[in-house]
């Protein structure tokens, strides 16, 4: 297949662009997506294109974007809602979590919500503590709700694509530090379905799993520890929820030594489901205990040098993955 | 201010001028010092809004609060911080308001009554309305001044809270500061009301559209306000309307406005406004030259000592996330 090299921001741009030109209901809406082209550019363009009944910029307003898209969605339409930072994500979760998730089932089936909800979390821009968070394990909780994550542009533009031909709600996870990273796309339309891990490299001495931002950092840490003779096996889920446990199987009955790498605080992170599930089901294929590397217990904090401190980098998950190994 | 009467003394013009001049320069100098990679992250400049922010919190007592927004740096310095702390803060140092943790949109001076500002759109709103409640019922007289754009105007947590206030009369002045734009984001098109102090109505409490860059108008129509609910009779919504000459924050190519709108209101400054009118009051430029020399001493003495802080260390940051 014919491939280029584009950003990650275009990529989910890409998908957005090809989903609406082929389904009239889709439409997205958001705060400053139009014009402006959202906070992080990703809709840019998208307003002159489709105009603004389809790219519509509404008012400082997350309980009505993330509503009004659940509404949409009840009566046929394919909204793609932008919350622009993910800590505002908390605003129009009541919208998300009592409504989007549970109404297929407490309307015994009866009706469908296939919206998205995207939205940039993460730190290392300097934004503090309120633009910084990354809560994907919260909507992770909820049965009826889908969490995607990607971490390459190919990734995100395929993911994207299916989360908006689902008729499922679904949170789209993207990260502010990877809009500006470029990867291979093909030119030909492609889907990636969701609920599907991919293994970025294969190897046979402990099983890295990770998703987002963590991923180039772990491919980055596995090339510092090839050259100590360690072979990682490094594991993107994608999509936290539904989670790819086979993938993982097969992987952990390998290497035989796991360690899940994720940005937001330790405690009661997406780690511990992972970590769990393997202590559980692999239990008898595990040389070691299945390892945490999370963010520390705190808020993002302003000052650049702690807040990159508090979320893993390459040094750590090399020094994390030699300890585990040796 | 001095009087209680509410009449200003000239030398009350005076402070009055100092500070919004002081807030232009903070403004100006972070700018540079973000240029040269001193600040990072973003930050968003009150530049050309500094009535609002002066005439406001000249109306409160030194024992009021007020609560902020992420445009809030002016807010701060109206309120009477120490911009060396504020100056450090923007340059994550330990000897930050927030000691390097909380950054520009942070910033909280709770000695001086500065609840803080705050990065979510519209949250001061009811944490304003919730120290106005624990202001009521500790009996302690103190008021509450309430800082919002148009934009957070239009968050459910508006709504909430400005009912809730108006039920319970809390002593709380609800002032938005109209900048034309959230964002990219109209007025024009964000509103189907002509004025956004219309809403008022629609709460039960009286609302007044003003000339925000009139730092006199600011301070009259807030003085009485903020007796209103000293006086037990609840709030009030005072909608001023200003301009935000620069970009939203630091990443805004601002396709959204013309350049001849952006001039315009420049020639409507508010600090050259009070210059003119502090001419005619016989204020020899002599005098307006020393203020504003002061001011910039004491801004570069604020940025010398940033500079010169320590960083804040992971160790004590663990600390403070429990009390
Ligand atoms: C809940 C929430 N939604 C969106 C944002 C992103 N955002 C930051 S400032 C801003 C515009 C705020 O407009 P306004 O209240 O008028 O204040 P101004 O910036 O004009 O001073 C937006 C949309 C945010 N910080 N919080
Ligand atoms: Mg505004």
């Amino acid at each position: 297949m014919p491939s280029r090299e584009i950003t990650y921001a275009e990529a989910l741009r890409e998908a957005m662009r090809e989903e609406m030109k082929k389904d009239s209901q889709v439409f997205l809406l958001g705060e400053d997506i139009g014009v402006y082209g959202g906070a992080f550019g990703v809709t840019q363009g998208l307003i002159e294109e489709f105009g603004p009944e389809r790219v519509i910029d509404t008012p400082i307003s997350e309980i009505a974007i993330i509503g009004g898209a659940v509404g949409a969605a009840l009566v046929g339409m394919r909204p793609v809602a932008e919350i622009m930072f993910f800590d505002f994500m908390t605003i129009g979760s009541d919208q998300l979590v009592n409504q989007a998730a549970k109404i297929r089932f407490m309307f015994g089936g009866k009706a469908k919500v296939p919206m998205v909800v995207r939205s940039p979390a993460g730190s290392g821009t300097g934004a503090a503590g309120h633009h910084s968070g990354s809560l994907e394990s919260w909507f992770t909780h909820i049965p009826g709700l889908k969490v995607v994550a990607p971490s390459t542009p190919y990734d995100a533009k395929g993911l994207l694509k299916s989360a908006i031909r689902d008729d499922n709600p679904l949170v789209f996870v993207e990260h502010k530090l990877l809009y500006k990273t470029k990867g291979q796309v093909p030119e030909e339309e492609y889907y990636i379905p969701i609920g599907k891990a991919d293994v970025k490299k294969e190897g046979k001495d402990i099983t890295v799993i990770g998703y987002s931002i963590m991923i180039p950092r772990v491919l980055e840490a596995s090339q510092i520890l090839a050259g100590e003779g360690i072979d990682v096996e490094v594991i993107d889920i994608r999509s936290l929820r539904p989670l790819d446990t086979e993938t993982i199987a097969s992987s952990v009955k390998k290497t035989n030594r796991v360690i899940v790498v994720y940005e937001p605080p330790r405690f009661g992170g997406f780690g511990a489901e992972i970590s769990s599930w393997v202590g559980e089901e692999l239990f008898d294929y595990l040389d070691a205990p299945v390892v945490r590397l999370g963010g520390e217990e705190m808020p993002p904090p302003y000052n650049p040098n702690l807040e990159r401190k508090i979320v893993p980098q390459v040094e750590d998950i090399v020094r994390e993955i030699k300890k585990l190994v040796r | 201010m001095r009087g209680d009467d509410g009449v200003l003394a000239l030398e009350d013009k005076l402070e009055m001028y100092r500070k919004m001049y002081l807030i232009r320069v903070f403004e100006e100098r972070a700018e540079e010092l973000y240029m040269e990679g001193k600040i990072w992250g973003t930050f968003h400049l009150y530049v050309g809004e500094e009535a609002v922010a002066v005439g406001a919190c000249s109306a409160l007592r030194t024992d009021d609060y007020i609560t902020s927004t992420h445009r809030g740096h002016g807010h701060c310095i109206a309120k009477g911080a120490d911009i060396k702390r504020m100056m450090a803060e923007l340059l994550a140092k330990d000897t930050g308001y927030c000691r390097g943790l909380g950054g520009s949109m942070h910033i909280a001076d709770v000695e001086k009554g500065n609840l803080g500002a705050t990065g979510i759109v519209g949250s001061g709103i009811p944490i304003a309305t919730g120290a106005a409640l624990g202001c009521k019922l500790q009996k302690n007289d103190k008021v509450v001044l309430c800082f919002f754009g148009d934009g957070a105007a239009n968050t459910g947590a508006f709504h909430e809270s400005v009912n809730m206030a108006a039920i319970f009369r809390l002593p709380v002045v609800f002032v938005c500061e109209n900048n034309m734009y959230a964002m990219s984001f109209s007025v024009k098109k964000a509103f189907a009301l002509p004025d956004i102090a219309e809403r008022a109505k629609g709460y039960g409490i009286p609302g007044v559209s003003i000339d925000g860059n009139n730092v006199l108008e600011v301070y009259e129509t807030t003085k009485v306000a903020v007796e209103r609910a000293r006086q037990g009779e609840g709030p009030t919504f005072i909608e001023a309307r200003t301009y935000r000459w620069k970009g939203h924050s630091k990443s805004d190519r601002q396709a959204y406005r013309t350049k001849e709108e952006v001039r315009e209101w420049m020639n409507r400054d508010p600090i050259k406004f009070l210059e003119k009118y502090l001419r005619e009051e016989k204020v020899k430029d002599e005098e307006l030259e020393n203020i504003k020399k002061q001011v910039e001493r004491e801004i570069e003495e604020a940025i010398e000592f940033a500079l010169k802080s320590p960083e804040p260390t992971l160790e004590e940051a663990r600390r403070l996330v429990y009390a």
